[in-house]
Order: structure tokens, then C-alpha cells, then sequence
């Protein structure tokens, strides 16, 4: 059982590289804040431990991160507060000038671009959403939507035309006429969407977009989140504090701790391999079977009758009430049809009932 | 819970080093008072060592008047080209040409400005400030008051625009450069808004002469500091995200600032914009003194003659014009900031898109060219106007008669009891000794830096000869800033016990608050004749706002979950208010009280109209003498008062407010 399980894992593990090109990329980004901070980790060419920065009188609110976000991901960005998510969703969008490093989009140095060549990215190739909305005010909704477009100087007919496009895109039809000040949450945070996604963007940066939200309309708008991604298929950085909000959007995620990056995954591997008790922490509470794919469950085909089949990728809740009604093993069949493993009923009930031996902790 | 433990603490400190030193202190000052008979120097500063700034000053502007006359007469023609066409469109009828065959164009008819007092009304805040506003007119037209409030108005109305345009690139200037709100906006601003009113004529009346021109340009120097203010104010306070998403979503600088930022602190924007409404009312009043006319010249001439009835009228006229405007500004800066038209609004021809602008146009239109051949539309006709002159001075004969006795056994009371003896304490007080106090005040509250500061203000009181009207001046104002608060204070405390007191004083003192304080000498006036009484019941009036106002507001947002952990730990009622309200109330109190003493310091000057004998009668003396050097010396030491008054409370409450976290 124990190497079945094994080999289960390292196939989980030995996924295809993601053919997708690197959309976003932060290389060695620091932002540190104290006097003469970009001399201080200049000199010492973006290496410095926590001690050094306190030695130093230092803040430093992101330390040495390296990411990189592959086109059309939804790359989540997950700490609680205070660990430097939002400086770092900043300093890639440079509205913040980190201290060390550089930001990579598309291959070419986000820092050296000029002022005005930063302003054309953002007018076209950039969008995001703020945690409270940050709406103009004195605009009402056709009004906010159309401001990104405005400013760029398009003519008034086609930039409310293309407002009214993202108007429904958003389900905020009959709306148009409104000001903020008389919407609510949710629907406050679909104009803040619909604006962002106005100029259509390529790389979409969320800032804890529902954070200010209930939890109902939060679940609901997640959801929304993921049909217009459907739709739309951006590069998506998304932060939030919500471990539970990153495991049901995320392709990836990165988890923050005082500045600095100390795991990166898909939600399946920080919760199958959580690299620190920091990390197992978060992951502890989380419904396995939501998580855990059919991959991770398999072992190879002890050659009996299997009672239905599933793909490598199948999150173990979506089969598990019929594997348990079957009584018999599932096929793991990959995009040929051909089986690579199978999981078995049994291994399903151990895992819900948490007493498998590997992930489930006391 | 940082209260209680600080009480808790107290007592147990070993030795208390503070109240050991200012006895020590006060001994100090005893000891110099005594030795007062022997080195006179020391109670008051020695004439021989007055520093000769007052012949400096003057020097200055004699040279600025010789050499630069040629620019200001030149901005004076510039500014009177727009305040001529304001002053003749209101008031004076436009004149072409000259001698018998000009050709007259009326002035705007009255029915027609009443009319469009109302629908601005009705457009902003509906049939009731529609009614209100148009009412007020309609007073102003109907007692006789129509050319000098319109040529009040057509001042404000050149005055204010200036204010408010200036105001705004100065605050958005000190609002992008911090090392200029620091080192040049904030310290003039400060000083801008505690120097007296007097003060700013002098110069504009040697450097612009006067006219009409040189009243509006002091209006629009005192008028302008809320208008920064509230711009600095309201582009801090627009949420960071607002900023970012500007930025993110490919602003440039400019539209950054105009198109998302000051669009956003629209609603701070606008109080800053009633404040500078209000303020330019105020000032132009007091302007009439260097050719302003209107309604101001009005009181000023009656109250010269004694004519109190005069007065009072033309003071309602001033009050009926606050009110409109102040209701008018509100209601425009209320309605800004809800804008709730559904819609396509934009679409439609320019009537349809404002029905009520288009309709005050063509009513002001209509009527202005009826007036050219029905005359009761282009002047009010007598035979409608009223007068309630006689039926004042009747009422204050008649009080005169009868309650002589009861009002001069009051006044005498207040003299012999109460002013007197605060005025020889303040007069006999030894220079030295309040520079030494005060200072020692300002360290304990502020550090070194304050403690300089105030010590040098102090100084200069007494350096520049002026030590005596300056403690004249500290009497009137302390003694009416101290009624003030024991009247103000228990009158919050109860408005802020019971909802419904709060409903019947909170439009009092609103309106207490916009009536220009002119206004409230004539009543005084009436009833105690000229003299410090008088300035004292007036300043008292005017000054008892604030600290009503902020009194209130202090306990009234105490969060009440402290009140009810304060109530569930078994606090009485008693406890509960001395225990918990009152200490997280009393930074809010405090400020109040400090509003209180600059209001106060900028009635008592304009009291000297009414025969005070201090720094303000100094200045106004100076102002009629067109003596610049006297009058600047004095007005900066007024102001000087109240810089020491406002760091010294702004100290504390900053102290009391970081002890509360």
C-alpha cells in the first residue's frame, strides 16, 4: 500500500512542465523601507537575512521573491496581513518602486521602462481591481467604466459602447445610471471588475478584490470570478488572505510570510507536501477531497474490475460518493483513453475520513 | 483603560515633579511683582529699550508706496475692469459715455434676482430653501436695503470666484510639496487667519487706495485659507486605492489630479467653498471701512451717528444675506455630493437640461427689460419698501426709560466687580513674569522648540512697547472667552444628554455662526452704549459657539461601547460620566475652548469700533491715520496672541489625545 502510494505521489509530483510562456516574472524583488534602503541592499546585491535588515534598522516589507506567472494563470498570492502581499502586487504593477530586483513582463524589464511607455502599458495592457473598490464618486456607473477609456482620449460613443459590452459581461445591466454611493458591495466590486476590464487587459491584478464583501456574496462572486476567466483567460495575479478563497480559484499559489515567499504550489502540493508547519498550518483545515486529485490517489491497476473511470486531474469529491456506491475501483485514464493507475474505494474512505497516514494530522 | 490605569498611577509617583516647579515658578513671578515698586522695568518694559519697529514698517511702506504705486494702481484698474461690470450689473446700472448723454443700461431688476433667489432654492434644496432664500431677498428688497446688499453681493460675487480658484492651486501646490505646506502655507496661513481683520486694511489702503478694489482684494486675502485648507484636507484624505487605480489605469499626472483626485474630495472641496462664502460676507462688512459700501458702510455710518435703529436694520439686512448665502452653499455642496439623476441627462437641449437656470435667466432677463419701462421692476418703489428704524429706537427709548436703572446697575456691577479688578491684575502683571510662564508652560507641553517660540511671542509684546494694551486686550478677551465657556460648556453638556435640547440649540448656533460679527454689536449697542461692557456681552455671543458646539460633539462620540463597559463594570451614572466620558471627551472639549478664545481675540478687536482701549483700538486708530508702521506692529502682536493661545491648547490636546491612544 505504502509504495503504491508512493509512486501515486511522484507521479503527482513529476507533472508536464506548463508549456504556457511566462506572462509576469519577479526576479529577486526586494522593497525595503528605511534610510538609504536601495544603497544598503545594492551594496549587497539583493542578499540579506532578516538579522542583517534589523542590524540595519530596516523594514523590509517584500524580501528576495522570485515568481513567475505563466499566461492565462491565475496565480493567487496568499499571506495575512502584514506580510507584504499587497506591497508585492505593487511593486509588479510598479505602483510602488521596489528597492531591488526586477519585474519581468513578457521578458522585458518592467523597471526601465519610461514614464510614458509605463502609462501605455497600463492603459492597455494592464488592469486591476481594488479590495475597496475605489470608485470615482462622482461618476456613475457608465461613467466609471468608461473612465479608463476616457482618459485615453477615446470619443465618447464608442468608449460608452464598449462600457456597456463589459456592463453585461458583469450582469450589471439597468445599472447604468447609478453612482457607487447607491450600489452594493457586491455590486460595487462588479463595476470595479467590469472597469478594470474595460481596456482588455492582458494581466489582471486583484487586490483582495472580495475581502470587503459578506461571505455569501464573496462565494458568489468567486464563481463569477471563474466563469468570466472562462470567458476571458487572463494572467491573473490575485491576493488574498482567505486560504480558502486561493484553494478554489487558484492554478498556483504563493504563500507570504514577512515579506517573503515560502511556498509556491498548486493548492493540491501545499496541501499533499506543505513545505513548513507555517504552510501545514493553513492547510490543515482544508477538505482534502476538494483538493486532492485523482493523480495523487492512484496506484497502478491491480488488474480487476473497475467500476467507472476518471481523468489523472478529478478532484477526489467529484467521484467519491460514486466510487463509495460502486464498491469497485476507478480507472485513471489520461487524454488517450488509456489507464495509468486506479484509485480504489477504499483509499477514498480513508482519505475522507482522514485516517490516511500521509497528509491527515491530528 | 488607559484612563484608569493613568489615575491609578499617579498617586504613587514619588515625588511630582511638575507641580513642584511651577510653584517654584509662581514664586519666582510673586517675588518680581513685589520688587515691582523698585525696578519699575520689570512690570513694565522700559520705554528707552523699545525697539523702533513701528518706524521701520512704515519706512517699508513708505518705500513700497513710492516705487511700486505704478503696479498696484495698475491691478487696481485691472481688478476694477470685472468688479465695475459685477458692481453695475447688481447695483449701480452700466453708464456709457458721459454727461447727459450717456446711455444708461439698467441694472438687473430685483423682481428678477428674487425670482432667481428662489428657483436657485428650489433647484439645490427644494420649495422650503427655495422659499427661505427668495424670502430673504424679498426682505432686503422690502426694507429698503436693495442697492447696498447688491453692491455687497456684487463684491462677494468677483471676491469669492478669486478665493476659490486661488485657494485651490495653493493648496494643491502645498498639498504636492510638502517642504512648502511646512516652511511657507501652514505658517501663513496661521497667520493669515489670527491677525486682525483691521490689520489687512492698512496696507491694501496705502498700496491700492480706497476703493472698491482694495476691499476686495483684503476679502480675498482673509476669505481665501479655508479654501486651501479644505483643498490640502480633502486631496489627503482621498483613499490611497483611488490614487492607485488612476495610476493603473494610465493616468498622467495632470489627469490624475484633475479628473480623479479633486473630483473625489468634491464633498471637503465644497465646505471650503461655503467657509470662503461666509468669510468674504464677513470681511466685506468690515471693508466698508476702506470703501467696500454696501450694507457695512450702512452700519458703520449709523452706528457713528448713534442711529441704532439704522443699524439694527441694515445689521437684519446683513443677517437676511448670511443666511441665504450660507443655506444656498450648503445645500449646492449637499446636492453635488448625492447627484442622483437617473438617466441619460446629458441628452436634450440646454432648457431641458437645466430647466432652472434657463428659467431664472429668461425671468432675470424679462424683468430687467421690463424695467426699463415699468420703474417698480427696475428700483423698488417706495411705496411697498418698509422701515422698522422708529419702531427699534421707540423699543430701546422705552427700555432706556424703564429699565435704566436695572441695565446701568448691571453694567456698573460688571465694571467695578468683574473688569476692573481682572484689568488692574493683567495690567500690573510683570512682563518678565508671563514671558517666563508662558514659556514654562509651552515646555511642559511641547518641548524647547514650542517653549522658544512661545516665549518670543510673548517678548515681542513687550519689546515693541505695546505690553499695556496687549494685557488690555488679554483682560477683555480672557474674561469674555472664560464666560463664554460657562455658558457654552454646561449648554453642550445638556445638548448632548438630551436629543431635543440638540434639536432646538444646533440651529441657533448655526445661525449664530454665519451672522457676520458685525452684527453683533448693534444690539449691545442699543442697550449698554459704547464702552468694554458692551464689547464683552458681544464678544461673549459670538464666541459661545464653539464651545457649546464642540463640548457636545466631544461626548457625544464617546463610542458607546466604552459607556456600556463602563455601565456593566458597575459604574454609576456619576462615575460613568466623570470616569470615562468626560476624560475621552476633554481633547474635543479643549479644542472647543481654544475655538472659543481665537473667536473671542477677533471680536474684542473688532470692538474697538465701540471704544475699547487695546491692541484693536490701536489698530484702528492706525487705520484711520493710514499709519501703516502702528497699525502692522499692533495687529501682529494680536495675532501673536493668538498664535501663543492656539499652540498652547493645540500642545495639550495634542498631549491628552496621544495619552488616550
Amino acid at each position: 500500500m505504502n509504495a503504491a502510494v508512493d509512486t501515486g505521489l511522484s507521479a503527482a509530483l513529476a507533472r508536464p512542465v506548463d508549456p504556457r510562456p511566462i506572462k509576469l516574472a519577479c526576479r529577486n524583488v526586494w522593497k525595503v523601507f528605511g534610510p538609504d534602503a536601495v544603497d544598503w541592499i545594492g551594496t549587497r546585491d539583493g542578499r540579506a537575512s532578516s538579522a542583517d535588515l534589523a542590524e540595519a534598522g530596516l523594514v523590509g516589507a517584500v524580501r528576495h521573491v522570485d515568481l513567475e506567472i505563466r499566461q492565462g494563470e491565475i496565480f493567487i498570492i496568499m499571506g495575512l496581513s502584514g506580510s507584504g502581499k499587497s506591497t508585492l502586487v505593487r511593486c509588479m504593477s510598479r505602483l510602488i518602486e521596489p528597492t531591488f530586483g526586477t519585474v519581468e513582463f513578457e521578458g522585458k524589464d518592467l523597471l526601465k521602462v519610461s514614464d510614458a511607455e509605463l502609462i501605455e502599458l497600463r492603459r492597455h495592457r494592464m488592469g486591476m481591481v481594488f479590495q475597496n473598490f475605489a470608485l470615482l464618486p462622482h461618476l456613475n456607473v457608465l461613467e466609471n467604466i468608461a473612465f479608463p477609456l476616457s482618459i485615453q482620449g477615446i470619443d465618447r460613443a464608442k468608449r460608452e459602447a464598449r462600457a456597456r459590452e463589459v456592463i453585461e459581461l458583469v450582469g450589471l445591466r439597468g445599472r447604468e445610471h447609478f453612482y457607487p454611493r447607491e450600489l452594493s458591495g457586491g455590486q460595487q466590486q462588479r463595476v470595479g471588475i467590469a472597469r478594470s476590464l474595460a481596456t482588455k487587459p492582458e494581466v489582471w491584478f486583484l487586490d483582495e478584490p472580495f475581502s470587503a464583501l459578506d461571505p455569501l456574496i464573496r462565494r458568489e462572486m468567486q464563481d463569477e470570478l471563474l466563469r468570466l476567466q472562462g470567458v476571458l483567460h487572463k494572467t491573473i495575479a490575485f491576493i488574498t488572505h482567505d486560504f480558502d478563497e486561493a484553494i478554489r480559484l487558484a492554478d498556483r499559489i504563493a504563500i507570504m510570510k514577512d515579506g517573503e515567499v515560502i511556498q509556491t504550489g498548486t493548492p493540491e502540493e501545499l496541501v499533499v507536501n506543505p513545505a513548513t508547519d507555517y504552510v501545514a498550518e493553513f492547510t490543515r483545515d482544508v477538505q482534502r477531497a476538494k483538493v486532492i486529485s485523482a493523480r495523487s490517489l492512484m496506484r497502478p491497476c491491480a488488474g480487476g474490475e473497475h467500476g467507472g473511470v476518471v481523468a489523472p486531474e478529478a478532484r477526489i469529491a467529484s467521484f467519491s460518493a460514486g466510487i463509495v456506491a460502486a464498491g469497485k475501483p476507478f480507472a485513471v485514464v489520461n487524454g488517450t483513453g488509456k489507464p495509468i493507475g486506479e484509485v480504489t474505494p477504499q483509499a477514498v474512505i480513508d482519505l475522507l475520513a482522514g485516517i490516511d497516514g500521509r497528509g491527515a494530522r491530528p | 483603560m488607559t484612563i484608569a490605569t493613568d489615575l491609578g498611577a499617579r498617586p504613587s509617583r514619588p515625588l511630582p515633579f511638575w507641580p513642584m516647579v511651577w510653584a517654584a515658578a509662581l514664586a519666582a513671578v510673586m517675588v518680581l511683582a513685589l520688587l515691582g515698586d523698585r525696578f519699575p522695568a520689570l512690570i513694565d518694559y522700559p520705554a528707552a529699550a523699545v525697539v523702533p519697529l513701528t518706524d521701520w514698517v512704515s519706512a517699508i511702506m513708505a518705500w513700497l508706496k513710492a516705487n511700486i504705486t505704478w503696479l498696484t494702481r495698475s491691478i487696481t484698474a485691472i481688478l476694477g475692469v470685472p468688479l465695475d461690470f459685477a458692481l453695475s450689473l447688481f447695483a449701480k446700472n452700466f453708464k456709457i459715455g458721459a454727461g447727459p448723454e450717456a446711455i444708461v443700461l439698467p441694472r438687473l431688476s430685483w423682481v428678477g434676482i428674487v425670482v432667481a433667489a428662489f428657483l436657485a432654492g428650489r433647484a439645490f434644496g427644494g420649495w422650503k430653501l427655495g422659499a427661505l432664500v427668495g424670502g430673504c431677498f424679498l426682505y432686503i428688497a422690502l426694507f429698503g436695503k436693495w442697492t447696498s446688499a447688491m453692491l455687497t453681493l456684487g463684491l462677494i460675487s468677483i471676491a469669492v470666484p478669486f478665493c476659490i480658484v486661488t485657494g485651490l492651486l495653493i493648496g494643491i501646490w502645498a498639498w504636492r510639496k510638502p517642504w512648502a505646506e511646512k516652511l511657507i502655507v501652514s505658517p501663513s496661513l496661521d497667520l493669515m487667519q489670527t491677525i486682525p481683520t483691521f490689520a489687512y486694511l492698512i496696507p491694501m489702503l496705502i498700496l491700492f487706495g480706497n476703493s472698491p478694489v482694495s476691499a476686495m482684494i483684503a476679502t480675498a486675502i482673509f476669505a481665501m485659507p479655508p479654501m486651501v485648507r479644505a483643498t490640502m484636507l480633502g486631496l489627503s484624505r482621498v483613499p490611497s486605492e483611488i490614487g492607485d487605480f488612476s495610476e493603473m489605469a494610465g493616468c498622467t499626472a495632470r489627469q490624475k489630479l484633475w479628473r480623479v483626485l479633486l473630483p473625489s474630495a468634491r464633498p471637503t472641496l465644497m465646505v471650503g467653498v461655503n467657509q470662503v462664502i461666509m468669510l468674504a460676507l464677513n470681511m466685506v462688512i468690515i471693508a466698508s471701512m476702506i470703501g467696500a459700501g454696501g450694507l457695512g458702510y450702512d452700519v458703520l455710518l449709523a452706528l457713528r451717528a448713534l442711529k441704532v435703529g439704522e443699524a439694527m436694520e441694515a445689521g437684519l439686512a446683513i443677517v437676511a444675506l448670511a443666511i441665504a448665502l450660507d443655506r444656498l452653499s450648503q445645500a449646492m455642496a449637499r446636492r453635488q455630493a448625492r447627484g442622483h439623476v437617473h438617466g441619460d441627462a446629458e441628452a436634450g437641449p440646454f432648457w431641458k437640461r437645466y430647466p432652472n437656470l434657463s428659467l431664472a435667466l429668461v425671468v432675470l432677463a424679462a424683468t430687467t427689460i421690463a424695467g426699463l419701462f415699468i420703474p417698480a421692476f427696475a428700483d423698488v418703489p417706495k411705496a411697498i419698501t418698509m422701515t422698522t428704524a422708529p419702531a427699534w429706537k421707540a423699543g430701546v427709548s422705552w427700555i432706556t426709560i424703564n429699565l435704566f436703572d436695572v441695565i446701568e446697575a448691571v453694567r456698573v456691577a460688571l465694571i467695578l466687580y468683574v473688569l476692573n479688578p481682572v484689568r488692574a491684575f493683567c495690567e500690573g502683571f510683570p512682563w518678565l513674569g508671563a514671558v517666563f510662564l508662558l514659556g514654562l508652560a509651552a515646555f511642559q507641553l511641547g518641548g524647547a522648540r514650542l517653549a522658544i517660540l512661545v516665549a518670543a511671542l510673548t517678548a515681542y509684546c513687550a519689546v515693541t512697547g505695546l505690553w499695556e494694551k496687549t494685557m488690555a486686550t488679554v483682560y477683555l478677551v480672557g474674561i469674555s472667552a472664560f464666560i463664554s465657556c460657562l455658558i457654552g460648556i454646561p449648554i453642550g453638556l445638556w445638548a448632548s444628554r438630551s436629543d431635543r435640547v440638540e434639536k432646538i440649540v444646533t440651529p441657533i448656533i448655526d445661525t449664530l455662526q454665519v451672522l457676520p460679527s458685525f452684527c453683533f454689536i448693534i444690539p449691545v449697542v442699543m442697550l449698554f452704549r459704547v464702552g468694554d461692557v458692551t464689547a464683552m456681552i458681544a464678544t461673549v455671543a459670538f464666541a459661545v459657539v464653539p464651545a457649546i458646539r464642540y463640548t457636545n460633539h466631544g461626548l457625544r462620540q464617546v463610542p458607546p461601547a466604552l459607556m456600556e463597559a463602563a455601565v456593566v463594570s458597575g459604574c454609576t451614572k456619576r462615575q460613568t460620566f466623570f470616569r470615562v466620558q468626560l476624560p475621552l471627551a476633554l481633547p474635543e472639549i479643549m479644542l472647543g475652548i481654544n475655538q472659543t478664545i481665537l473667536m473671542a481675540l477677533s471680536m474684542i478687536i473688532i470692538c474697538a469700533m465701540i471704544g475699547t482701549r487695546d491692541l484693536g483700538q490701536e489698530v484702528f486708530i492706525a487705520l484711520s491715520k493710514a499709519d501703516a508702521g502702528r497699525g502692522i506692529v499692533a495687529g501682529l502682536a494680536i495675532a501673536f496672541i493668538g498664535i501663543i493661545a492656539d499652540r498652547l491648547f493645540g500642545a495639550w490636546t495634542a498631549k491628552a489625545r496621544g495619552k488616550l491612544g
